[in-house]
């Protein structure tokens, strides 16, 4: 009886899960697996087998799209890690107790704002007509408006400042766990600040690091509105390639491909700089 | 030469000073104690020597060198924390080896110096263990390993026992001060276990509101405390309050707010009807009736068995309860029987009552 009831609460406990993870995620990804194997070669008529795979190797625009989507995503990664990794340390081991929520709440507060309208704030202030320009100009520092917009800098700040949030709140919750007392062995048994940074806090932040920086990546290298905003025509982003292909082109066969094919190379690029940086899994995210 | 000297330490946090004028000499080699209740100073005072604090006035010294100017990662004192501070993410060879590394030793010799510093503890070869393997007691050691493989000019210890279990604790006890005579290093411990400090220390300062009360042999401490805290705070004692009514020589006749009158000896200078506390130690106490003023007359409450500390509680006719030492409950009562106990009034201190 007992053990029926425990049952039953487990299955109704992971019957919304398991509805989500089936219907909203695996089965999709296996359409989309489907149609990218498939070939249109009439009407109604279909083949299957590799080659819209081959079509995607043997132009090198989308070739160079893709490797461009990850090297910028990275490059984002990284400077949200570089940026947000003081401001986690700032709000978990220095603000005093009652500041620590008001600061956090400040880093929540953006995202009450679409994505949207936080990508036309960039807007406003980067464009020619906009806010920095006309001001410089009017302070008589250039003599002509610039436009600042639609290129990979403004790009990738424009990441960088949407992503940063998924970078701090891992951080902050794992270095909110860590003694201090820890940092004072440190220093007591000889080590200078940059020692007990290197050897103490970062192995400590860790876990907090890696699942920050894989977050950060997935939504970088997935996202699409602010690279388009922010990059125009110029942006060059996988995301707009599969875009273009589903809803300009119609071609379903190659956006579902090239679905497949951001899946596979964003994991591969998780997975290589687990291993590159000597990290698994197991004991940093999955860590107790 | 002394190992440690701090002369008119005053640390203040705003307008709470939680160090006054603490002054202090720890002769080399010696295993010192301070013994103070929560909240004393005495976590401060250890911060300061540290380095983790700066004091408000005074200075620290170590070997005779001044060391208040340095900072913590360059003062050769050594610390046990509490909560003893093992990195979580190195393993045991790893957290011992960072303070060489630190210090820049020849990488060749560091695997064979943590080999000898974990032999010296006895703990031979846990080198790739994990830090979450070891028990509280192994953790203990190689926290201290951790520090002692950097040949310290003091260690320090700020309650190191406390998270321990009670079995583990009066077994650590004995390491520690075995570990000290080992290692021959001067050992500052830091402790509110007045058992803790009597057991192991060569002297002790007892610490009370930021103040040194008393500094002392665990033996001087124990016989001839120079406070009423020190004897309240140092061993067991029964302790009456009352007025003085009559002072003959050295000794004081106390009239007791409940009634009843104490014949003790006064352990500083008092005048009649001075507010006082007499206290007397379980173990001055006797069965058997004397004159009155050595005499208290009660029922027996419970008896307390705990083999050679066993104890006798005594109600007496003013409803206070009584310590007595009984050993191995030799005398032979029984609850509920009538009971006089008399003590010698040497045994007897008389101390001013102290507001708080």
């Amino acid at each position: 009886m007992n053990r029926d009831a425990g049952r039953l609460s487990l299955i109704l406990l992971f019957a919304p899960f398991a509805l989500w993870i089936g219907l909203l995620i695996v089965l999709p990804q296996i359409g989309i697996g489907y149609v990218s194997l498939r070939e249109k070669v009439g009407i109604n008529e279909y083949e299957y087998g590799f080659s819209n795979y081959m079509a995607f190797f043997g132009e090198p625009i989308y070739r160079n799209t893709l490797l461009r989507t990850a090297w910028m995503s990275i490059l984002v990664t990284a400077l949200a890690l570089v940026m947000g990794f003081p401001v986690a340390y700032y709000i978990a081991k220095m603000a005093r107790r009652q500041s620590r929520a008001a600061l956090f709440l400040m880093c929540l507060i953006p995202l009450w704002v679409s994505d949207l309208v936080r990508a036309y704030g960039w807007i406003v202030l980067l464009r020619e007509t906009g806010v920095i320009s006309t001001t410089l100009v009017d302070l008589g520092i250039i003599s002509q408006p610039v436009e600042m917009l639609y290129n990979d800098i403004t790009v990738i700040i424009g990441l960088v400042y949407t992503v940063i949030l998924f970078m701090i709140v891992p951080l902050v919750s794992t270095l909110q766990g860590m003694d201090d007392a820890l940092l004072e062995a440190g220093y007591n048994l000889g080590g200078s600040r940059w020692t007990v940074f290197r050897r103490i806090i970062v192995p400590y932040a860790m876990p907090g690091i890696v699942s920050g920086c894989i977050i950060t990546f997935m939504l970088a290298a997935g996202s699409y509105l602010t690279p388009i905003l922010l990059g125009g025509k110029n942006s060059s982003w996988f995301t707009e390639q599969i875009y273009n292909q589903f809803i300009t082109r119609y071609n379903w066969e190659y956006g579902a491909t090239f679905g497949v094919l951001l899946l596979v190379f964003t994991s591969f690029v998780v997975w290589a700089g687990l291993k590159l940086t000597g990290q698994s899994l197991a004991t940093t995210v999955a860590k107790d | 030469m002394d190992d440690l000297n701090c002369a008119n330490l005053v640390k203040k946090f705003g307008d709470f000073t939680a160090v006054s004028g603490v002054s202090l000499d720890v002769p080399a080699g010696s295993f010192y104690s301070i013994l103070g209740p929560s909240g004393c100073g005495k976590t401060t005072l250890m911060r300061m020597i540290a380095g983790f604090e700066a004091p408000t006035s005074g200075d620290i010294k170590i070997k005779g060198e001044s060391v208040v100017s340095l900072p913590p990662n360059r003062r050769n004192v050594k610390m046990v924390f509490q909560h003893l501070a093992l990195f979580p993410m190195m393993n045991v060879g790893e957290n011992i080896a960072y303070g060489l590394r630190c210090r820049g030793d020849n990488k060749a010799d560091i695997p064979a110096k943590v080999a000898r510093v974990l032999e010296r503890v006895g703990l031979p070869g846990v080198q790739e263990k994990q830090i979450g393997q070891l028990s509280g007691g192994q953790k203990q050691r190689i926290a201290i390993a951790r520090c002692m493989v950097l040949e310290p000019d003091v260690l320090l210890l700020d309650e190191p026992l406390g998270a321990l279990d009670l079995k583990l604790r009066e077994h650590m006890k004995i390491e520690l001060k075995q570990l000290q005579h080992r290692f021959e290093t001067t050992f500052l411990y830091i402790t509110h276990d007045q058992s803790e400090a009597l057991v192991m220390s060569d002297k002790v300062a007892v610490m009370n509101a930021g103040r040194f009360e008393q500094i002392g042999t665990p033996k001087e401490l124990y016989d001839a405390p120079a406070s009423g805290f020190v004897a309240g705070f140092v061993g067991d004692s029964n302790r009456f309050s009352g007025k003085i009514a009559d002072v003959r020589g050295s000794q004081a006749l106390i009239e007791l707010d409940g009634g009843g009158q104490m014949l003790g000896e006064m352990a500083e200078p008092l005048q009649k009807n001075a507010p006082v506390d007499i206290f007397v130690r379980p173990e001055a106490l006797t069965i058997g009736g004397n004159e009155p003023a050595t005499t208290l007359s009660g029922t027996v409450d419970s008896l307390l068995f705990n083999g050679a500390n066993s104890r006798v509680l005594v109600r007496t006719g003013t409803g206070e309860l009584v310590e007595m030492a009984d050993a191995m409950q030799a005398s032979g009562v029984s609850e509920g029987a009538k009971i006089d106990l008399s003590w010698q009034p040497e045994r007897a201190r008389i101390f001013a009552q102290r507001a708080g």
